[in-house]
């Protein structure tokens, strides 16, 4: 189970509704008691592809976000991304650039306006994707 | 001869290229692998050529991006 905060869910839904049209990236940090991983804190990165149907995590960005991680104690969890004009499932490009089978995929879809829908997925190396549950508390 | 790799002081060999250490380092997926040199970032073509140095920071980021589609 995966833990997030409503405060950081909202951080996560205002940053990729203001970075509509386009996709929105971010990476998630937090700490993991057995099956359990708890986000702690929310990093809203830049997509330098500034496109709809892609993104690319500014590198600096990320790895400003990885030093103030150290910093505090927390393990990377994995990183978030919208879908403005389609479901919250991998796509295979996102499949195909998944690298970490330990990391958390998030997905939020933006798709229907009043409706995002935010799924976690973990993706092996062979690719096959698993939904990892999320819970905001 | 000391240098930080990834937020860790470690004794590293002298002459020691940034390739060498993702090896000894046995970094998973190098292909995906970019690393910084004292915060600038390295062409991977320099991979080879970079001699590490005593106090040098070293950091390994991964390439993170994907799509719609």
């Amino acid at each position: 189970m995966l833990y997030l905060k409503q405060q950081d869910y909202e951080k996560i839904l205002e940053h990729c509704k203001k970075g509509l049209p386009n996709e929105s990236c971010g990476l998630i940090g937090g700490r993991k008691e057995e099956e359990n991983q708890y986000v702690e804190k929310v990093y809203l990165l830049t997509n330098v592809d500034a496109s709809r149907e892609h993104f690319s995590m500014d590198p600096k960005e990320q790895l400003a976000a990885v030093k103030d991680m150290r910093t505090n104690g927390y393990e990377p969890l994995g990183n978030f991304h919208s879908h403005p004009e389609s479901p919250s499932r991998p796509s295979e490009e996102d499949k195909r650039l998944a690298y970490d089978s330990k990391a958390n995929y998030l997905i939020l879809s933006l798709m229907e306006e009043n409706n995002p829908v935010l799924k976690a997925f973990r993706i092996d190396e062979e690719k096959n994707v698993t939904i990892e549950p999320i819970e905001i508390i | 001869m000391k240098a930080t790799i990834a937020g860790v002081n470690k004794e590293i060999a002298e002459g020691t290229t940034i390739a060498k250490l993702i090896v000894d380092e046995k970094v998973e997926n190098a292909e995906y692998v970019t690393v910084t040199l004292n915060d600038d970032f390295l062409d991977k073509e320099a991979f080879e050529t970079t001699v590490i140095k005593e106090g040098d920071n070293i950091e390994f980021l991964y390439f993170m991006g994907g799509g719609a589609f």
